[in-house]
């Protein structure tokens, strides 16, 4: 078992590797360049100072020799300074920003695990019955409402129509944490619920089922021993990658309500052309994926004993 | 059906007349179809999509004023559901009714196009490494894998920022990115379908490649790349609202919905008919192309029902 971990968790080394090569390749091929001046119609900086800054940078290098002490320096966690904060360094700017990021997703998949794992097992139970049209509602209109529109819509109800939460913006107290959270969470609770239902239907028309209740076991006790101890399985295995992808698909609901997070830096970074900014929150939410794909495997074979990891 | 062509003596044939009358001849796409206009969701879903597709293809018909025509005799005017401007104006005196009309092009143009290129580049793909295998094979998906490492909306926010603002770019950022998910599943129906006896059959008769991938694994592997691109039209539009939503997507003065919504969702509080007009738009389309594809999928494929 420790050797499988660490075998998995050595090959996610060239996956950010790769990572890191094509996100460094499609950043310096784009026009622009982080040594002008941000300001729309400002002067251009002089040539003297450009190239002050490009040394201070390692800009003057070769791309090559550019690319590998990067990869040098962050093996030891130095993700070099920010080109737009330029007293800044891009650890610091993470170190204070990646802590909220996190906060906010693990609260929003924390609000999507709770309701849509019973959701959706509640909907399987009771076929066609009024909780499994509330489940699919929730299904759909978490598939297909985009997060920063239904981030708008919350806004216009809670705070502008019925003024339940006084204001937006900001990270400061929980009341701030509210309207974010359940922007975020609604679209994994909607996939969640959708797939355990169908997870448990399928598991409901299993032969040991269907031995189960000819035994005389009373509904309840097939459903709670039998049918969720192999349904809950395949659910399980996506909450993993869906945590990345919150940690991602965060940047706009971290810009609408103005949530001091990470996300909202990396579209800031890219337009100012920020290399080290982009590089540093592209590798973060790369090994955050892999690190979650591996944990979910381990969860899956310690749930589910007829998989043997190898 | 087997006695379809042996009709030789006119009794024959009316006897083939009686069966067929009695027991209509049903292909599987005769039969999905059935289904689906059986299902009123996907029915609804439909017709809005036709009917954003028409607003968008009449655009330059229907909608009252050009996208970028300003009345300065009306600026930030709010919706008065009548008048010249039902509505209301935006905050430089443009007509959103006008704006709203335009904006479907986008998004139509962007989740027809864009997956018509995935389709495109997925497709031949996966159809490859499915067939031929080996070394092909393991590359390609070794590639795939990378690809899907990468947390995807920002690869596409990358590749946007590096190829600039406009259309176009739009289609090709969401093409590169959105093709591994196709060419994965295209990849696992031709090594499952390769092994299957009708596939040896018409090779042991001499089928050559092209033929077997054309006339044999492609048509039997056609129904769930079509509820994939289905699925995947959704998520381009999604895709450019968000884009456009932080003001890398559409080039303005050109308007679509994710860059209504974007611009103007800071003055929320003053002026709310400007972000949420185009939000329940996009909100609306997105749900109507997941009813059709959910409709879609249960008509093509019955045994993966998944709602009721």
């Amino acid at each position: 078992m420790a050797q499988y971990i660490v075998r998995r968790l050595l090959l996610v080394i060239p996956t950010l590797i790769a990572i890191s090569l094509i996100t460094f390749i499609i950043m310096h091929a784009t026009p622009g360049s982080p040594l002008q001046p941000q300001a729309a119609n400002a002067n251009p900086l002089p040539p003297e100072a450009q190239k002050a800054l490009a040394k201070r940078f390692g800009l003057d290098k070769p791309l090559w020799q550019q690319y590998l002490v990067y990869l040098k320096n962050i093996w030891t966690l130095d993700f070099g300074i920010s080109y737009q904060y330029r007293t800044r360094q891009v650890r610091e700017i993470i170190a204070n920003t990646f802590p909220v990021s996190m906060e906010l997703g693990a609260m929003a998949m924390v609000v999507a695990i709770v309701i849509g794992l019973p959701l959706g097992v509640l909907a399987a139970v009771n076929q066609n019955g009024p909780i499994d049209y509330l489940c699919s509602i929730i299904a759909t209109l978490g598939v297909s409402l985009p997060n920063f529109i239904l981030a708008l819509f919350l806004i216009l109800l809670f705070v502008l129509l019925l003024p339940v939460i006084p204001r937006t913006g900001g990270w400061s107290s929980p009341i701030d944490w509210v309207l974010p959270t359940i922007a975020l969470s609604l679209g994994p609770m909607g996939i969640l619920a959708r797939y355990t239902r169908a997870s448990m239907v399928e598991v409901m028309r299993q032969d040991f089922v269907r031995t189960a209740q000819a035994k005389g076991l009373s509904n309840r006790q097939v459903i709670v021993r039998h049918v969720l101890k192999n349904g809950l399985i395949p659910p399980i295995t996506i909450i993993g990658p869906m945590f990345a992808a919150i940690g991602t698909g965060s940047p706009f609901v971290e810009a609408i309500f103005r949530v001091p997070g990470m996300g909202r830096f990396y579209v800031d970074s890219l337009i100012a052309r920020d290399y080290p900014m982009i590089m540093a929150v592209t590798l973060i939410y790369g090994a955050l994926l892999a690190v979650m794909n591996i944990v979910v495997d381990i969860v899956y074979g310690l749930v589910d004993p007829r998989i043997r990891l190898s | 059906m087997a006695m379809t062509g042996a009709g030789v003596s006119g009794r024959a044939e009316r006897a083939d007349a009686l069966l067929y009358a009695a027991r209509p001849h049903r292909t599987l796409w005769r039969d999905a179809l059935n289904r689906l206009i059986a299902n009123r969701l996907a029915l609804v879903g439909l017709a809005i999509i036709v009917l954003v597709t028409l607003m968008a293809i009449l655009a330059p018909v229907i909608s009252p004023y050009p996208y970028d025509k300003q009345d300065y005799t009306a600026i930030s005017q709010f919706p008065t559901w009548t008048g010249p401007h039902p509505l209301g104006t935006d905050l430089v005196g443009r007509d959103m009714l006008s704006r709203m009309i335009w904006g479907a092009q986008v998004s139509i143009a962007v989740g027809l196009g864009s997956q018509l290129l995935v389709l495109l580049i997925g497709v031949p793909i996966g159809a490859i490494a499915g067939y031929f295998g080996g070394r092909i094979d393991s590359w390609l998906m070794r590639f795939v894998d990378v690809m899907y490492a990468f947390p995807q909306l920002l690869f596409v926010i990358l590749i946007m920022a590096a190829l600039g603002r406009g259309l176009q770019n739009i289609f090709i950022a969401i093409g590169i990115t959105g093709w591994v998910t196709l060419a994965r599943l295209t990849r696992a129906e031709f090594l499952a379908l390769r092994e299957r006896d009708f596939v040896t059959a018409a090779r042991a008769l001499g089928a050559g490649p092209w033929r077997l991938i054309f006339r044999h694994l492609l048509p039997n592997a056609l129904s769930p790349i079509i509820v994939t691109v289905t699925f995947g039209i959704p998520q381009a539009i999604f895709t450019e609202a968000a884009l456009s939503f932080i003001g890398i997507g559409i080039n303005p003065p050109r308007p679509s919905w994710g860059q209504m919504a974007g611009e103007y969702q800071v003055y929320i509080q003053s002026y709310w008919y400007m972000s949420i007009f185009p939000s329940i738009a996009i909100a609306l389309l997105m749900l109507a192309f997941t009813f059709f594809g959910d409709g879609l999928r249960d008509a093509l494929d019955p045994r993966t029902r998944s709602s009721r």
